[in-house]
């Protein structure tokens, strides 16, 4: 298997990353080489083999459904990059 | 002063030989004339601040061990009203609203943070350089990596800039540096320490640890940081015992177990020769020693790096230029606004990460990668089940080589080969440790104690005992 470069820039766009020539070159060339690593893992026999999620055997802890935060949107705002009237600003969506 | 462990500036100021103030303008004063690059940010007034109140705490006569031990905090874990950068352009301006347990843990017994120390970005990399903040240098020669991801944390103890320090550990980050640096190391097991606050890289592997001089320093600071914790659901109900209490028992009749596939070509003679000398020096303390068998942990490298690369596209996604983090300037509408803040606020290490990860995860590829993974994952987590009937403890190497020199090793795949004896560990869950146990060529090497579940109070004994017989712990680097 080998991804083309059309892929890779597939795949970024998945990622929400751009690349530029460079930079899709480079990651086409290190994406393969890396896959090529992982194809060793097609060799082995794991027929029946229960998939390990999580390393331990816990199950979900659920708590009482009651509030246990105090509305702080003035401090998490505090490191917004743009916010106004309590509303985080982003680009126009709709004109 | 710098030489001192958490033991002996416990005593020291108990004494009064010297104040929190003192000890902490001492350590303020090493930091700023290192050329090691161990610190992202360094919290000059905020320390002293917390020195005054360790101080008056001592003269009240209510201090602990750890009261007014000056300490250097990875940079992933969240402090409150403090820069949390996790090594990334993207975390450059957050200053982190809330305390990680961790974090709040440190603060309640009085401890004294110097500052947030630097590592690869988000936890991606074994040497260091993956940092928006440079390369850390390693004090034993600073030319060579100090290794990653807690490069930053290691450097700090190893160059006499903190006393001790934290770091995590998700495919051996903490015990890496730890044996690059020539410091002890401990990742406890998956579980043991609450995750709540530190920066999320892969969920089912990132844990929290310490990175001390010495195993007994390191058992009084997981005494600290250790136990269950509401707010983080993956955290272990399993009582903590006090890690201090059976470090002075006896290794007699203790097994070993070496696998075989720890000793394969790769590993560098001369660290193989140093692990079998540290080996022969237990068996002279009553243990004996067994070969035996990890067979799967030999796909621990794509194993691992397809699970974690998949949690981490998926914890990264929530860095997108809007709440908080880096924003791109650029940008002409939504779109535009996430690719661009993602793709300039983003290494090019966790690019690739992310990109292995979103691939893994995409519809007709899942099966094939994500869940072949996690199938081989069980199966080396079985391996090491077995080996655990047979033995108590599982020792190796931690890296195949000594530290390497900053800016050698280029590609991806050589960097990730760098850790193929210690994923399997995480891959399990499973605690395991590095102790200094030699030098090649003027650079230390470190020893892997892999234990099973929950054994950190015989890690840390096997540890201080080998550490009452040698001296390795306490050599210096000749710079500091």
């Amino acid at each position: 298997m080998s991804l083309s470069e059309n892929q890779v820039s597939q795949i970024a766009h998945l990622a929400c990353l751009s690349l530029n020539e460079a930079q899709l070159k480079d990651n086409t060339q290190n994406l393969n080489a890396i896959f090529s690593l992982v194809e060793q893992l097609a060799n082995i026999d794991t027929d029946g083999v229960e998939p390990m999620f999580h390393p331990l055997h816990m199950l979900q802890r659920l708590r009482e459904d009651v509030v246990s935060e105090k509305e702080q949107l003035a401090l998490f705002q505090s490191i917004a990059p743009e916010i106004r009237n309590g509303y985080y600003l982003v680009p126009t969506v709709i004109k | 002063m710098h030489t001192k462990t958490i033991v002996e500036l416990y005593k020291g100021l108990k004494n009064k030989d010297f104040s929190c103030v003192e000890l902490t303008q001492y350590y303020l004063s090493r930091i700023n004339q290192s050329r090691l690059n161990a610190f992202i940010t360094v919290t000059d007034e905020l320390a002293l601040v917390q020195a005054q109140v360790a101080d008056d705490k001592i003269a009240l006569g209510n201090a602990s061990i750890l009261t007014g031990i000056p300490y250097a905090h990875k940079d992933i874990f969240c402090t409150k009203g403090v820069k949390t950068s996790a090594g990334s352009k993207m975390l450059d301006t957050f200053i982190a609203p809330y305390n990680a347990t961790v974090s709040q843990k440190l603060n309640q017994v009085n401890l004294v943070m110097l500052g947030k120390t630097n590592m690869d970005e988000f936890a991606m990399g074994s040497s260091n350089e993956n940092s928006f903040y440079n390369a850390v240098k390693n004090p034993w020669n600073y030319s060579k990596i100090p290794g990653g991801s807690s490069g930053g944390s290691a450097a700090s103890v190893a160059g006499g800039l903190s006393c001790f320090a934290t770091g995590t550990d998700t495919g051996g980050s903490i015990r890496q540096p730890a044996s690059l640096c020539g410091i002890t190391g401990l990742k406890p097991t998956y579980g043991r320490i609450s995750r709540y606050g530190i920066i999320a890289y892969a969920s089912s592997f990132d844990q929290a640890g310490v990175m001390t001089k010495t195993s007994q320093d390191a058992a009084i600071v997981l005494n600290v940081m250790a136990g269950f914790d509401e707010k983080d659901s993956t955290s272990s109900e399993q009582k903590v015992p006090d890690y201090t209490t059976n470090l002075n028992n006896s290794l007699q009749g203790l097994t070993i177990g070496l696998p075989k596939e720890f000793f394969l070509s790769g590993l560098d003679n001369e660290v193989a020769n140093n692990i079998m000398f540290a080996v022969k020096e237990f068996e002279s303390m009553g243990a004996t020693v067994k070969e035996v068998s990890l067979p799967n942990s030999v796909y621990a490298i794509p194993t691992y790096y397809i699970i974690a690369s998949c949690e981490c596209s998926s914890n990264l996604s929530r860095l997108d230029g809007v709440r908080y983090g880096y924003r791109s300037k650029e940008s002409k509408n939504l779109e535009d606004l996430y690719l661009s803040s993602r793709s300039e606020g983003f290494g090019e290490e966790v690019k690739r990460r992310i990109m292995i990860g979103t691939y893994a995860l995409s519809t007709g590829y899942y099966d094939a990668y994500y869940l072949k993974a996690q199938k081989v994952r069980r199966l080396i987590s079985n391996d090491f089940k077995k080996v655990f009937e047979k033995v108590d403890v599982i020792m190796g190497p931690v890296s195949p080589t000594i530290a390497f020199d900053l800016g050698s090793v280029k590609d991806p795949v050589s960097m990730y080969l760098a850790d193929i004896y210690t994923l399997s560990v995480n891959l399990a869950g499973l605690p395991g440790m590095s102790i200094p146990v030699g030098f090649a060529q003027n650079l230390p090497v470190g020893l892997q104690l892999i234990g099973n579940y929950w054994s950190e109070s015989k890690l840390l004994n096997i540890a201080h005992q080998f550490q009452l017989q040698t001296d390795w712990h306490l050599r210096i680097p000749q710079e500091c």
